[in-house]
């Protein structure tokens, strides 16, 4: 396989593992963002934490490894966005941490305000990432100033541009109407009744701010639409067909079918972002010349031919396995939670 | 303030925080694959509480090593982007390796261990059990090779200009399993099971001291003793061999691990001593004489190289070499003969306080071995981040300033002590609590 290639099939594969982790740790950053909006009891909060309790270590990996792989396939881009958002990335990390630590310690202690520190942990844990993460993506989308050496040149303010916020919010409500419907699907009553009416709240945020995300693109960074085949407007108008779908099943009452919609959705926007950037990974604002190209490219942020042919491999033998066990244990933890003992 | 000193604090921090969990989990995690299959091949419910009990600490220390984990991921391109760019070619992939293979393992039918004995059938669970410890165990695997690529680096060529300059992969199988992979592994997975097995025997000394839970301390002491008993032996084969692979292909670290200044034929093993850079020797020392030479060469004449055959700016730091190394050696030799005693006492391990109080006060010390162990392996690689390619101060981000650091050292300070005392307040509200009689589980419930 030539060099080309391999560095094009690893874009579409960085792709799909942070598609994954968009869709899978989408819905439980979502529900964590929403645990006090929907749940006015311990009971219910504690239906919640069920909800997403055996799986959000499972979708964190989703992160984990596509940023494994983006080491390995674009050390470049790896070394240059990390650095370069250290800040961000920081805040996005100590967020996690607390997290990740929250779902085990809540339930270990029956003290009300014990549990209210870290329902709030929970919470805060969740929307930070929920929300910088767009704002990531939204830096990418616009570019940001590089160096000839590859390195960032901007400082953490640059990153907080109106544009990048925008995403940044787009991301969030993309999130929470994920979280929402998931909610549905995995609690009754009065607890599926507030997901729902967080469902349409955070379907209309999500359509006005991807239409008003698509607008200041345009008008922003004109560069990501143009030089593309014609075939780059099928993607916004899928997407839109997608979250209209997704609001006619809400309407109908099927949420299950709704989060098949909502994940789609997901899949869509991320698709989007791939096409506008490709094929950079991370653009340059500035004028400079990187080895033939304007910004970090598969081309010259990429890895040797072996390393990418051996990672094909690994990913190969590797994720198949993985895909098999992990629909297996969402089968087996499948329909609405009920409260054990065991758990949290 | 020097940002390369800042950097080095920072990663060293948060890994000697995230080196205290997963060890003692992979060590766990066999031990409950253990009592869970005593359980299905006994139905013994005595063996299914047991599990749960030390299901439910090991799912604690877990959660607190999957969180400061992440941060790892993510640190070779925060603090060390030139580093990242240099050896992203090889380094990269054994992470990527790491998710794939193991990390979806663990964390998927971790999911299973926690919420799923109502759930599944007792086989399955069993079987869950095992893949947590599988996918834990071949965690370990990746970040070591990833690790030992650094220690003696293998099969690459170095390509490129100036900041463009970096190391490139030629063959993927070599760099895996080159020469301290294995030494490295073996050794590193054999501590982790001592850590998990010293654990276990601790607690129960504990309930067995406060008279509770008799029947389970001792069947748990048991249990961990036999292990510690293993596990021991085990750190002094597979520590020998890692000695004289690191003699062969890292003698500077060998040297300083040593206090070795002159190259000598006939080299003593220093069993404790002072060691002066200044003046270039080891006051005070207590040393088997030629058993160096012996133990590397299997010969008490042979030449071992010494600090004069690097050129000075090469040399570790040779005194904070010296002393981790040694702390952990006297320790391996505790460790035999604490758990070998109680498997000669016989049924008295079971009752001889002075015994249980051993035990229990040796529950902390495979962690400050470990964590000696890494810090000798570390510090003895300096001044390089990768061994003869790349110098520790050319390895770091050049665009992060220092304050930022420092202001990320003092959040993970502060945030990793919150984590660590919370995590010890829960582990002793648990151990207080003891193992509980579990709810019976309704038989259509277990046969899906």
């Amino acid at each position: 396989m030539s060099h080309a290639l391999l560095q094009n099939i690893w874009f579409v594969l960085i792709g799909v593992l942070l598609t994954g982790y968009a869709i899978l740790d989408g819905f439980d950053l979502g529900a964590g963002v929403l645990l006090p909006l929907v749940a006015r009891s311990d009971r219910e909060r504690r239906l919640v934490f069920q909800a997403i309790g055996p799986f959000w270590d499972g979708n964190e990996v989703w992160l984990l490894t596509g940023g494994g792989a983006l080491f390995a396939a674009f050390p470049h881009v790896y070394a240059t966005v990390f650095s370069g958002f250290y800040l961000a990335l920081m805040l996005v990390l100590f967020a996690l941490i607390m997290r990740a630590v929250s779902f085990e310690f809540r339930s270990r202690v029956e003290n009300p305000r014990w549990r209210a520190v870290w329902d709030g942990v929970l919470c805060a844990g969740s929307l930070v990432p929920a929300l910088l993460l767009g704002v990531a993506v939204g830096n990418i989308l616009r570019g940001v100033p590089l160096t000839p050496e590859m390195e960032y040149a901007g400082t953490f303010f640059t990153l907080l541009n109106p544009f990048s916020l925008l995403v940044g919010l787009t991301g969030l409500s993309m999130f929470v109407t994920h979280g929402a419907i998931y909610l549905m699907n995995k609690t009754n009553g009065a607890l599926a009744e507030r997901a729902g009416r967080w469902a349409s709240r955070g379907w209309i945020a999500l359509l006005i701010l991807t239409i008003a995300t698509g607008a200041a693109a345009w008008f922003d960074t004109p560069a990501r639409f143009q030089g593309k085949p014609a075939l780059i407007w099928a993607l916004p108008a899928a997407v839109l067909a997608l979250m209209a779908w997704t609001r006619i099943l809400l309407a109908q009452g099927k949420p299950g079918r709704a989060f098949l919609a909502s994940s789609l959705t997901i899949a869509g926007l991320m698709a989007l972002f791939g096409a506008a950037c490709y094929p950079y990974l991370l653009p340059a604002r500035n004028v400079v010349d990187i080895a033939g190209y304007q910004g970090l490219s598969i081309y010259n942020a990429s890895a040797s031919p072996l390393t990418l042919l051996t990672m094909l491999i690994i990913a190969l033998i590797g994720v198949p396995i993985m895909l098999v066990y992990t629909a297996y244990i969402y089968h087996v933890f499948r329909g609405k939670v009920v409260l054990e003992e065991e758990g949290y | 303030m020097d940002p390369v000193l800042l950097a080095r604090i920072q990663f060293g921090l948060t890994a000697a925080f995230h080196f205290l969990y997963p060890p003692v989990t992979i060590g766990l995690a066999w031990l409950i694959v253990y009592i869970g299959w005593r359980y299905l091949r006994t139905a013994d419910p005595a063996y299914e509480r047991m599990a749960a009990f030390w299901i439910k600490l090991f799912a604690m220390l877990f959660a607190v090593g999957v969180a400061t984990g992440i941060t790892m991921e993510f640190q070779f391109g925060t603090n060390w982007s030139t580093y990242s760019r240099f050896v992203g070619d090889i380094f990269g992939s054994p992470l990527a390796a790491e998710g794939v293979f193991a990390f979806f393992l663990e964390s998927t039918f971790l999911g299973v261990l926690i919420f799923g004995r109502r759930r599944v059938s007792r086989g399955f669970y069993w079987f869950s059990s095992l893949m947590v410890a599988i996918g834990s165990t071949l965690s370990a695997f990746w970040i070591i090779v990833a690790n030992s690529w650094q220690q003696t680096p293998t099969a690459y060529r170095i390509v490129g200009e100036e900041v463009f300059r970096r190391a490139e992969l030629t063959d993927f199988l070599a760099a895996v399993f080159n020469p301290s992979t294995l030494p490295r592994y073996t050794h590193t997975v054999v501590a982790s099971l001592l850590t998990g097995a010293f654990f276990m025997a601790g607690i129960s000394a504990w309930y067995l001291l406060k008279s509770r839970h008799q029947e389970f301390a001792r069947r748990s002491l048991q249990i961990g003793l036999v292990a510690a008993a293993v596990a021991s032996l085990l750190i002094l084969v597979t520590g020998h061999f890692h000695s004289v692979q690191v003699a062969l292909t890292q003698p500077a670290k060998m040297a300083a691990f040593e206090g070795l200044f002159r190259t000598e034929s006939g080299a003593d093993l220093i069993l404790w001593g002072f060691p002066d850079t200044a003046n270039q020797t080891v006051r005070l020392k207590i040393a088997l004489p030629g058993l160096l030479s012996f133990l590397i060469h299997f010969d008490p004449k042979a030449t071992v190289a010494g600090l004069d055959q690097i050129a000075r700016e090469n040399w570790p730091p040779v005194e904070l070499a010296f002393y981790p190394y040694h702390l952990m050696v006297l320790l391996g030799g505790w460790f035999i003969l604490i758990s070998w005693l109680g498997l000669l006492l016989g049924s008295r391990r079971f009752t001889s306080r002075p015994y249980l109080w051993a035990v229990l006060l040796s529950l902390p010390l495979p962690w400050l071995s470990l964590e000696l162990g890494w810090m000798a392996a570390e510090l003895g690689r300096q001044p390089w981040a990768v061994y003869g390619l790349l110098r520790t101060r050319d390895a770091v981000s050049v665009v992060v300033p220092a304050e930022q650091v420092l202001a990320t050292i003092i959040l993970f300070v502060l945030i990793y002590s919150l984590l660590l005392a919370l995590l010890i307040f829960l582990l002793t509200r648990e151990i207080a609590r003891g193992p509980e009689p579990l709810a019976a589980v309704p038989a259509q419930e277990v046969v899906r």
